[in-house]
């Protein structure tokens, strides 16, 4: 490496991303715009879910139950008399499931030791949509339970406490991991396609009869994207707090250097994927398929690792997103957590470094 | 004409497929992808691990630490020695879930006084904590059903039991549901990329020029460009549907025969968006920013990873452009409602607006960059 | 040291494909060497490993005394290497491009002034410097091109095709910028498929196959062929039919077109009885002329073609319902506030050759764009065959033959399937098909690579195959936009026949070129300088215009040079 031609480069890089107008969209308006599209499309907080209520009882508290469940904002209630009228909705797909309040609703929950049976059916197609029903019919049950005034006080009970989102807001959680992968997207893009288009303009031939080093071309692209990276990151960061009205607990010192240890993988990635790549073409399908889907998946944003199978946990850690989303939620939501701002930052950069070794192998400084 | 159609749709397919990397690619990836996206994703928690704080060390703090640890969703229970280590646990993510048992928690269920149990959760994983939490107040509502029964004082009248039942899926299996909701997801993200490059490229290499000049009409040149995409879509979702109902044994209760062709209606729908998209780009790289772009709100609005109910209205009403989320419903409907051609085509329809919708205008942009 | 370049038993293969086979010679230190030979013939492959880019698979490349292989670190430092399409940085400036190679090269800050104003100066450069090296024109990007390679002053600089696609007048100055750094003692390498550039240099590499032809002064190689070059003038009979029939004779080794006459080099220095006879019954007159080292080159790899085109022979007649084939009236193309094309007018008669020449961003491309239906004019009329491209039907378009510029076939289609699509999207069906596919084939040697990739091909073979899909469907209008660019001279007199060939078939042909040579075959040559018309006159026209006391017998470079230059003059 000599210092000279580094900074010659990335100075040459540099006003190449400044001339070229894709990428500056790729790094100021993508960012936001996908910000945007996930802080309103991704969402685990229940809303106007399409509900069906049978209320086979005529008895005042079924009816109040009933009505509880007309209150909720959870839920867009259909009442019916009879089961089988809401049958066809449900194989439609116009409701997620429906709620039974039994006829012996009232009588049971008057008896001594009476437990009162409410059934919820929910659409099993959607796994998902079908736990959130039944946990909200089953929150609302017990809301509406502990509100009644005559029911005795139960000997055991569970007081939750939720740290770092009291609200338990599911965006606060979700907007943190969708950065993660907004810039997984913007890393890998930026720079999937960088050397590709040096060997299809001639320009990377000539670099090679100089005495510039792979090392040091590969670096150079880096620096320029980096810096890009970077911006794009506080520019998520701001909208989050701004807009989204994000809590922000850590130092901005976390977030750089966590960010900063998140970009080299990311950039890695694209550079890697540049070389192996014959062409864009190729190119392209690698990016689309090895960026965005493993960071939705596999990065923990949504779905627990921990109830991932073993080796699938294993092939969790080559995926930046997935170190990213952790660092950035404590951030975000409980502040500087320095063992895991550093563990996590050093499997970055060591995933980082694995991505650089595959780069520097597969470039050569020959031509044939 | 037909003839000219078809020399120029011969041309496609082989530029397509001549390369073996594209090939290997084709039907590798989807292999890849839903064996491990299959397993990922799952909103349930299970292998839970549990802090315990047990500041009352009695007979009843015991019995209720043995039957967490003993529930199916708990992996191993880790034992805080105080308040600042039983945070330190949840700060630093060793468990999602911690349980604090106060010093006279034994003492006061003795004496029949309500005793009550605090947890702690992790809020930075909400949906997990949330979870967590509803399991294990099933374990502590259980002990206390049998406390309350073992005691003489008999309340009156019990806390109503949700008893569920899941339609068509009983077991919740999220596997079926991811591997049969991918086969729509990697399809039109495959279908997307390519049909997308189609045109952008020829552009590049300057041959479309060459194109342009021959006697091929703009409609012939649209058609041609059509075919690549649809047929990598078509393969990688039949490759994806056959893995799910034979390698993860997901029950294909539907029309058998509707189904090839609500697919084929899919994937033109999806292959008009990515040709418009290729006739808007000049270069690849424009094309290939146009398919994320494209790609990523149509996973995000389908109802693939989060219901469609819990978006906002205005975002639902926009999410009804979206192919893939009226084709979802198509393949749920098929896969686990034994759904029949009437539901197929209530749900299908729109596809069909979709897709000319967005042919025309891609035929429109054509045409007029060629004059 | 007195070479610098040692070549010892070099060989070079390509998985079966030898390249090299074991080729020895010495470049000397301080002289210009050329590097001649037909494509394919593995120049650029040489050129690669002396720049220590390619590693010999055999025997020893020394270049100013270091091995290629053991000390390419040293060889990156003391070369300067110009690649055929030279990598500047289009979206970097003038300056940013020379900061960029000074700092790469290790040129000592101190000196960076003084060298970047020297090179500046040195290559016209200076008022550019903030201009983006994208907006520079081939010519201009070519000079800071070797502007970039000369930053650290190499001791060896090794040029591939530097001047392939240039303009004559900017040909000229790189080639005087050169001849001025070997003449202060550098080494220079520069190999190029313009003979008239060999034939200036001091000693020429000609390289064939693999193979070593010919190492020496290129005078000593003209000499061979002293007196057997002549000039038919006066023609009373079609020069092209006469040049046609004067090629089938074995006596006749060479022959060109040169304006209203006709180039031959023959095979003896007496004149066979048949020639004679064939140029008596034409009514012209024989003279002796001036051998070139173009002429040597043909004779020494025996590259001299027949006479007739066996497309052309195939062909029917063009039927002559029309006169005027090609026409535009006034045509104009602005982009934004620049026009590209300005008040264009000429017509293209059935059976002629129209030249289209110009130097670089002159507008010709556009021009041929806009006549193709390509482009939509601004203002004016653009018409092939009395129809606008843009909005009649196929049956207009089968018509039109087109080569673009820039090679443009399926790269991702074997070289078969490239000519099974376009005889099918023209309409060839079952065995007229075949027919034609395997006429093409065997016309145009492509027999060879027909499973190959156009990617892999030398580039003589690309532009054969794209010449052989742009004729597969018998065009009547053929528009070849520098067919020949950067393919040597024996695959770009093969073209020549076969055009000559279709011509007097009734073919109407447009074509492009930078080749002056090339310029001497039209019909009518139409000069094109800052977007508009500057002469259209016929060759030999054209050539008595410029003509005066300091130039009794000017040449087409001179008129074409001394045209754009008066119009520039005249402009400011």
């Amino acid at each position: 490496m000599n210092s000279r031609r580094l900074r010659a480069l990335t100075i040459k890089e540099s006003w190449q991303v400044v001339r070229d107008p894709s990428s500056l969209l790729i790094a100021f308006v993508m960012p936001p715009v996908l910000f945007f599209l996930f802080a309103n499309a991704v969402s685990l907080d229940l809303e106007d879910v399409a509900l069906g209520v049978v209320l086979e009882s005529t008895g005042p508290a079924a009816q109040e139950l009933a009505a509880a469940y007309d209150a909720t904002p959870y839920f867009q209630v259909t009442t019916a008399r009879d089961r089988r009228e809401l049958d066809p909705l449900l194989v439609r797909g116009s409701l997620r499931g429906y709620v039974v309040i039994p006829a012996d609703f009232d009588r049971q929950l008057r008896q001594p030791f009476g437990a009162p049976r409410v059934q919820v059916i929910t659409d099993g197609s959607q796994p998902n949509t079908a736990n959130f029903v039944q946990s909200y019919a089953q929150g609302v049950l017990s809301s509406w339970y502990a509100g009644r005034i005559d029911n005795p006080v139960p000997l055991l009970s569970l007081e939750q406490r939720f740290w770092f989102n009291p609200e338990l807001d599911s965006r606060r959680v979700l907007l943190p991991g969708a950065m993660a992968i907004v810039m997984t997207m913007i890393g890998t893009l930026l720079t999937a396609l960088v050397v590709a288009r040096e060997w299809e303009r001639g320009t990377m031939e000539a670099m090679m009869s100089t005495p510039a080093g792979t090392l040091e071309l590969l670096a150079s692209k880096l620096a320029p994207y980096f810096v890009l990276g970077m911006l794009a990151t506080l520019g998520c960061t701001l909208m989050g707090i701004l807009i989204y009205d994000l809590p922000y607990r850590g130092s901005l010192w976390a977030l750089l250097l966590t960010s900063a240890a998140f970009l080299v993988p990311a950039l890695g990635q694209g550079l890697l994927i540049s070389t192996l790549a014959k062409n864009q073409f190729v190119a392209a399908q690698l990016a689309v398929f090895s960026g965005f889907m493993p960071a939705f998946l596999l990065s923990g944003f949504l779905y627990e690792i921990d109830s991932m199978p073993t080796w699938l946990q294993w092939l969790t850690q080559v995926v930046p997103a997935r170190h990213y989303v952790q660092s950035l939620q404590s951030v975000f939501l409980a502040g500087d957590y320095w063992p895991e701002l550093l563990r996590n930052s050093l499997a970055l950069l060591a995933v980082g470094v694995l991505f650089f070794s595959l780069t520097l192998r597969n470039s050569h400084k020959v031509l044939d | 004409m037909f003839a000219r159609l078809g020399v120029a749709i011969w041309k496609e397919m082989v530029s397509y497929l001549q390369d073996p990397t594209t090939r290997r690619f084709l039907i590798g990836a989807p292999i890849v992808q839903t064996v491990a996206f299959a397993f990922a994703a799952t909103l349930d928690v299970q292998n839970l691990d549990v802090a315990v704080l047990d500041q009352d060390n009695g007979r009843w703090s015991h019995e209720l630490v043995a039957r967490v640890d003993g529930a199916w969703f708990t992996d191993d229970i880790i034992t805080a020695r105080d308040s600042r280590e039983l945070g330190e646990l949840i700060t630093a993510r060793n468990a999602v879930v911690a349980l604090r048992l106060a010093p006279d928690f034994s003492r006061r269920i003795d004496a029949g006084e309500p005793a009550t149990v605090q947890v702690l959760v992790d809020g930075r994983r909400a949906n997990s904590g949330q979870i967590a939490t509803s399991y294990l107040a099933t374990v502590v509502g259980e002990m206390g059903v049998e406390l309350a029964a073992r005691s003489s004082t008999a309340p009156v009248g019990g806390q109503p039991l949700l008893e569920e039942r899941h339609w068509f899926n009983p077991n919740l299996d999220y596997q079926w549901f991811m591997v049969a909701s991918l086969s729509a997801v990697l399809g039109m993200m495959m279908c997307l990329v390519v049909t997308s490059l189609s045109i952008a490229r020829e552009r590049e290499m300057g041959t479309f020029d060459q194109l342009l000049v021959s006697p091929i009409s703009a409609t012939e040149i649209i058609i041609a460009k059509t075919m690549p995409g649809m047929m990598a879509g078509y393969v990688v979702s039949l490759i994806i549907t056959l893995l799910a109902v034979f390698a993860f044994g997901a029950p294909y209760t539907g029309h058998l025969l509707i189904f090839p062709f609500a697919l084929a209606l899919f994937v033109f729908s999806v292959v008009g968006v990515g040709l418009l998209i290729s006739s808007l780009c000049n270069t690849q790289q424009q094309a290939i920013m146009g398919a994320f772009f494209s790609s990523i709100p149509f996973v995000l609005t389908s109802g693939f990873a989060t219901p469609v109910e819990n978006m906002p209205e205005w975002l639902q009403l926009v999410a009804e452009l979206n192919p893939l989320k009226h084709y979802l419903v198509v393949v749920q409907g098929s896969f686990f409602k034994s759904h029949s051609l009437a539901d197929v085509v209530a749900n299908i329809w729109p596809l069909l607006p979709l897709a000319l919708g967005s042919l025309t205008i891609a035929s429109i942009e054509v045409r007029s960059k060629l004059g | 040291m007195n070479s610098a370049v040692e070549i010892r038993g070099v060989r070079k293969d390509f998985g079966t494909v030898e390249a090299l086979k074991g080729i020895d010679a010495d470049i000397p230190a301080g002289r210009l060497t050329g590097l001649v030979g037909p494509d394919g013939a593995g120049k650029t492959t040489l050129m690669r490993m002396m720049a220590a880019l390619m590693h010999p698979s055999q025997g020893e490349l020394r270049v100013a005394g270091h091995d290629v292989t053991r000390e390419a670190e040293t060889i990156h430092r003391l070369t300067g290497y110009m690649p055929q399409r030279f990598g500047l940085y289009e979206d970097l400036s003038v300056q940013e491009n020379l900061n960029l190679y000074a700092d790469l090269q290790g040129l000592p800050r101190g000196e960076t002034a003084q060298q970047f104003q020297r090179l500046l100066a040195f290559t016209g450069l200076a008022p550019f410097t903030r201009r983006l090296a994208g907006q520079l024109s081939g010519g201009m990007k070519q000079k800071l091109g070797l502007a970039c390679a000369l930053m650290a002053h190499p001791r060896v600089l090794l040029l591939d095709e530097p001047s392939v696609g240039v303009d004559p007048v900017s040909r000229q100055e790189l080639w005087r910028m050169v001849q001025e750094l070997a003449d202060e003692g550098m080494s220079v390498l520069w190999a190029t498929a313009y003979l008239d550039e060999a034939e200036r240099c001091d000693q020429v590499l000609l390289l064939d196959e693999g193979e070593i032809r010919y190492a020496g002064a290129p005078q000593a190689l003209t000499e061979r062929i002293a007196g057997r070059s002549v000039l038919v003038s006066n023609l009373q009979v079609d020069r092209r039919e006469f040049l046609a029939d004067a090629l089938d004779q074995p006596s006749v080794r060479d022959g060109v077109i040169q304006g209203g006459a006709v180039r031959l080099v023959l095979a003896e220095t007496e004149v066979s009885p048949e020639l004679s006879a064939l140029v008596a019954g034409a009514g012209g007159q024989l003279e002796p002329a001036q051998g070139r080292f173009e002429d040597a080159f043909i004779d020494l790899l025996e590259g001299g073609t027949l006479g007739h085109s066996a497309i052309a022979d195939r062909m029917e007649p063009v039927a002559a319902e029309r006169d005027i084939m090609v026409s535009c009236h006034a045509l104009t193309k602005r982009f934004g506030d620049f026009t590209a094309t300005d008040q264009v007018s000429f017509e293209v008669r059935r059976g002629e050759v129209l030249g289209l020449l110009g130097p670089n961003g002159a507008g010709k491309s556009t021009t041929f764009k806009m006549l193709c239906g390509l482009l939509k004019p601004s203002a004016g009329r653009a018409e092939v065959v009395g129809l606008d491209l843009r909005h009649s039907g196929s049956a207009a378009k089968m018509q039109l033959g087109y080569m673009a510029q820039k090679f443009s076939l399926y790269d991702l289609m074997t070289v078969r399937q490239n000519l099974e699509f376009f005889s099918g999207i023209y309409g060839l069906r079952g065995t007229q098909r075949r027919e034609r596919i395997d006429e093409m084939v065997e016309i145009f040697h492509l027999a060879p690579y027909l499973e190959a990739f156009p990617d892999s091909l030398p580039l003589g073979f690309k532009q054969r195959l794209a010449l052989a899909c742009a004729l597969m469907h018998r065009p009547r209008v053929l528009f070849l936009d520098e067919p020949t660019s950067g393919v040597d001279p024996i695959t770009r007199r093969e073209f020549w026949t076969h055009i000559t060939g279709l011509v007097r078939k009734g073919v109407t042909v447009l074509v492009t070129t930078h080749f002056m040579e090339e310029a001497e075959y039209c019909d009518r040559v139409v000069l094109v300088n800052r977007s508009q018309v500057i002469a259209l006159d016929t060759p030999d026209g054209l050539k008595a215009s410029v003509a005066g006391p300091d130039c009794p017998d000017p040449s087409m470079e001179d008129a074409f040079i001394r045209l754009v230059l008066a119009q520039q003059e005249q402009a400011a």
